[in-house]
Formats: C-alpha cells, structure tokens, sequence
C-alpha cells in the first residue's frame, strides 16, 4: 500500500505544485463549511418554501439557478442541501474509520487465529458489492440517513482494517515496537500510542478518497429513494425530483449534481495532496 | 501447463468465502423485526400460506436448524417466490441477467478503449501540460455521480441532439444496443478515470524499466518500445485493479439501471427495496455476491495468461 520511500525529492516547483492541491482542496472544502453554516444568512430564498408564480423558471437574476415544479429556488436549496451532504460525507466516514481502525490494530497485532478470522470476515464482505450490500441492509433497517450510516459502518470499516492491517505486520516488528515491548509496556498501549500513529497516514488519505465514495453513495441512495425523503434539500434527491423534467428544465438537475461534483473535487485534492505530504501512495 | 494448476484447487478456497455470503444472506432477512413468515408474505399473509411458509423454513425450530433448511432450499435451487412477481426467485433473476451482464461487458471494454489511450498520452508525456490537463481531469471524473451523468448524457444525446433513446431496453439486437450506449458510457467515464490513474503509474514505471531500456539500446523506435514492451506489462495490474473495482461498477449498475431504466438485476433489487419484497432481496444480493467472486477467479486466470511471471 504505501512505499518504504517516500516521494521522489521534488523541484520548488514541484512542491509547490502538490502544496498548491492540498492549499487548493481545504479552501474549497472550507467554502462549503462556510455554506453549511451560514445557510440561513447566505440562502436568499426558503428551501422548502413553494411559490405557484415561480414554476419552472429558467435561471435568471432573481432565481441564479432557476426553480423547479413547485417554484422552489434551485440556489437556495443547493445552499442548504450542502448542510446534509457534507453531513453525509463526514459522518459516513467517521464511523468506518474508527471501527476499522481498531479491528485493523488488533488484528494485525495479534495475529494468530484473530487474524485469521478477521481476514475471513474481510473477505466475505469484500465478496459482496458495496452498494448491494448497503442497499440490502438500508432494505432490512428502512430507508432514511440513519440507516445509511449504520449501513456505511457495517460495511465501509472494511477498507481501513485491511490498510492499518497491512501496516501493523509490518511495524510491529520494527526496532522501537520490539523496545516497548521490552520495556514492559502494556499491549493497548504499545498498539495505540507507539503503532498506530505510524500506521494511520495511509488511512487518513484514505478516508479523503472514501469521502468521495461516500458522499456519491448517499446521494445516490437519496436519488433511489431510499436515503434523504423530500422535501428536505438534499443533492441527491434534487437530481431526482429533477429527472421527470430532465428534457424541459435541466437547471432542476445541473445545479445539483455540479454542487456533488465539486465537493468531491475537494475532497480529492486534499487527498492527493496528503498522499504527496505524507509521502503514501494508494 | 503446471502454472493454471490453481483453476482446479482455487474454488476449494472459495469455499469459506461461499459460506459466508450464505451466513451474511440468511442473517439480513431474519434481522427484520416480526414474524419472518408474515414479512415474507407481506399483505398475502393467509394463515395456510403462513402455515407452509413456517414447515418450509422451519420457522419454529432454533437458528441452527433453520440455516440448514436454507441451505437444503438453496441446494435445490429453492430461493422461495417473490411476492411481487408471484414467481420462483431464481427464474426472476435468471429473466433479468442479461441486461445486467451486457452492462457490465460493455462499460468494461469502452473503459478500457478510453482508458488505455489516455493513460499513454499522459505517461508519454509526464509532467507535461497533456499530463497536467489529464490529471486533473481525471481527478473531476472520480467525484461525478453516475445518476446526474446518466441525466446530464440524456440532455446531451437524447434531447439536444436526439441520436440515441432516452431509456429502456428494447427487444432486437441493435435497438438493446442502442438502448446501451448511454448507460455504458455513463459507468465507463467513471471507471475509465480509476483505471487510466492506475494504468498511467504502471506505465510510468514501465518506460523506466530495464525492458524499457534494453529495447531501446536494440535500436528501437520509442512508440515500438512503448506498444510492444510497457503496455503489455501494464495492463496486468489494471486487470487487477478491475477485478477488484467490480463490486463497485456492480454497485454502478444498480443505480444506471434505474436512471435509464434497464430490466437487469440492479433495478429489480431496488423494485424489490420498495415493495419489501425480502427473498429477491437475498437472492440479488447473493447472486451479485457469488458473481464478485466468480469474476475474481476469472481475472486470476487472466493474470496468469498476460504474465508468464506471476504464479498463483
């Protein structure tokens, strides 16, 4: 997964290039901090409020991005929708993160039978595809987000335990692991406080890419039905309400689906970017 | 011969991966809250249909005795009636696989033909503006949903231009062509993204390689050099890496199903979402599950055949 070397030595330009990325992705990714919150003050129009003058208006000064069926405007819903979107992305991630970390932690450190269980489970799950399983699981819980969550932690931690995995087989025999044990420290700390910090940059740009994932899985589950329920401002179940009107009033879909574009942009950069930082290659 | 020895014994491996899907199916459809019996049966819950449904499974007897009557209805092909459909679930699904694999063959090949070409342009020209320009192409390409692809597609195609249908499948030959072009190429402009990164690092690799630099002490022309001795080598990794991205574009047909509205296995689980019909559910799920792992075996195989090197 990550190379022992880290990044060929690169030219000013280089570096400031791949900074540059990295620079690039957090401004754009704090604009839609920025967005989230101060979607009451920012948005001109209520997201749900519907207007019977305003029906399918192309867009135009008073409406940027037009307005859909029920003359909602297309802007202020995008503005508000990026509230539950990176919502979505952040929280989907999360949860993943942490389980597989840990389960990746000591099953990599204690080998043995752990291991060889936890990679058999690792397997069957990674035999499923990843939105069927989801799908079948948010089928069994009912739609909604919250299903969606518990869905991306009971599938998604795979990925990173098999990363932080890959990477305790390998450290826990490096000179300063072989110390600690020597100098008695107890195993949780020498897997927590001494391996996994070495072992996490491989997973923390992982979860950069997994962000992506994740934001374009919820939307999408959004856009079946089955994730966000209307009328909340959701990206994904704007596409939706969008594709009846698709050959008439494209704004409705646009809009929507560049805001989701350009969010996982900036999730991408920043995670080519730490790639670079930190030297690790997927 | 001895290098394929594994296509015999590799499927023994596959075993504990098979029990597993099974365990993982048969758990999803007992975690819904209530008498299973009347969930599997939804509103058609008669007491004597509730009856049969009970001996079939063994409803009343423990876990254990219950997983084994899975297994037995699966061993004869028994993956119990959809409700909406009324109709044997494995014969369902069987009736929506064409789609689906067609799907699936078609935006693999249009990945590969807009992948390979990309990949060469930026490896050949590292660092360079085509590089640059392809780079951060590819960088947009991972983040593109593929239902507001598949819609924005439509626009493009099927309304502006009106060369190709808007949804649906049709029934010859060339009109499920035509009916496949649009989802095809929705799936592949974002699977072509993940595979050029990937080809285009292995390919960098490869003109860096003693291959590379011995064929070019031969005397050879560099575009000889390239197509001849990086390329090949190239593509073993990126067989890999669709091999492993496949649950991912399985996941992807889910979704353009039912944008463009396809009759394959991706649109009918989401069907069988809405109607709480929970046995096509599991027969989806498992199906899909067993086609991940069949493909992994053929990509081993594949592998061998491309790499004379690899042994597995």
């Amino acid at each position: 997964m990550s190379e022992p070397l880290a990044a060929p030595a690169l030219g000013r330009k280089g570096r400031f290039r791949r900074r540059g990325t990295l620079a690039a992705g957090v401004f754009l990714l704090g604009a839609f901090v920025v967005l989230a919150l101060g979607a009451p003050l920012i948005a001109p129009y209520d997201p749900i409020a519907q207007d019977a003058t305003a029906r399918l208006q192309g867009p135009s000064w008073l409406h940027p991005f037009g307005t859909d069926n029920f003359g909602r405007d297309i802007f202020s819903r995008v503005i508000w929708g990026t509230r539950i979107d990176l919502k979505i992305a952040v929280i989907g991630v999360i949860f993943p993160f942490l389980i597989g970390t840990t389960l990746g932690t000591v099953a990599g450190f204690f080998g043995g039978i752990v291991d060889a269980i936890f990679m058999r489970l690792v397997d069957v799950i990674l035999a499923f595809p990843f939105l069927v399983l989801m799908l079948s699981i948010i089928a069994i819980l009912g739609p909604g987000l919250a299903s969606f969550y518990i869905a991306m932690a009971l599938v998604g931690w795979v990925s990173y335990a098999r990363l932080i995995r890959a990477q305790m087989l390998v450290l826990k025999n490096h000179d300063y692991a072989v110390a600690a044990v020597s100098l008695g420290f107890s195993r949780m700390r020498i897997m927590f406080r001494h391996l996994l910090p070495n072992a996490a940059a491989g997973s923390v740009v992982f979860a950069m890419s997994d962000a992506v994932l994740v934001l374009l899985n919820g939307a999408a589950i959004s856009y079946l039905g089955l994730g966000v329920q209307p009328p909340v401002a959701e990206w994904g179940v704007m596409v939706a309400e969008g594709q009846a009107f698709v050959t008439t009033a494209w704004w409705i879909t646009l809009f929507p689906g560049l805001a989701i574009v350009t969010l996982a942009f900036a999730f991408s950069m920043i995670g080519d970017g730490l790639a670079d930082l930190f030297g690790v290659h997927e | 011969m001895h290098r394929y020895k594994f296509v015999l014994y590799r499927p023994l491996q596959f075993l504990p991966v098979l029990f597993g899907i099974s365990v993982i199916t048969f758990i999803l459809v007992r975690l819904i809250p209530g008498d299973p019996a009347r969930v599997l049966l939804g509103t058609r819950a008669t007491p004597e249909a509730i009856a049969r449904i009970r001996a079939q499974y063994g409803l009343d007897e423990p876990m254990l005795a219950q997983y084994f009557y899975f297994l037995r209805n699966l061993a004869d092909g028994e993956m119990g009636r959809s409700i909406l459909y009324k109709i044997d679930v494995l014969k369902l699904i069987a009736t929506r696989i064409e789609p689906t694999l067609t799907l699936v063959l078609c935006s693999v090949v249009l990945s590969v033909l807009i992948a390979v070409p990309v990949a060469a342009i930026a490896a050949r020209n590292q660092g360079r503006l085509a590089d640059q320009v392809i780079r951060i192409v590819s960088t947009f390409g991972i983040g593109f949903p593929p239902f507001w692809l598949g819609l924005m597609l439509i626009i493009l195609f099927s309304v502006e231009l009106a060369i190709l249908p808007v949804s649906g499948y049709g029934n010859t030959l060339s009109e499920k062509l035509a009916h496949l072009v649009l989802p095809s190429l929705t799936v592949s402009l974002s699977l072509s993204t993940v595979l050029a990164r990937s080809l285009r690092a292995a390919m960098v690799e490869g003109l860096k390689s003693d291959v590379a630099t011995a064929a070019r002490a031969r005397g050879m022309p560099e575009s000889i050099v390239f197509w001849r001795h990086v390329l090949p080598n190239s593509l073993v990794p990126t067989v890999n890496l669709l091999a492993v991205n496949i649950g991912w574009l399985i996941g992807g047909t889910v979704v353009v199903e039912t944008v463009f509205a396809l009759p394959g296995m991706g649109q009918l689980l989401v069907r069988a979402i809405f109607s709480r019909d929970y046995m096509v559910v599991q027969g989806v799920a498992m199906v899909f599950a067993c086609a991940t792992v069949l493909i992994n075996f053929l990509a081993d195989i594949v592998t061998v055949a491309l790499d004379p090197r690899v042994k597995l």
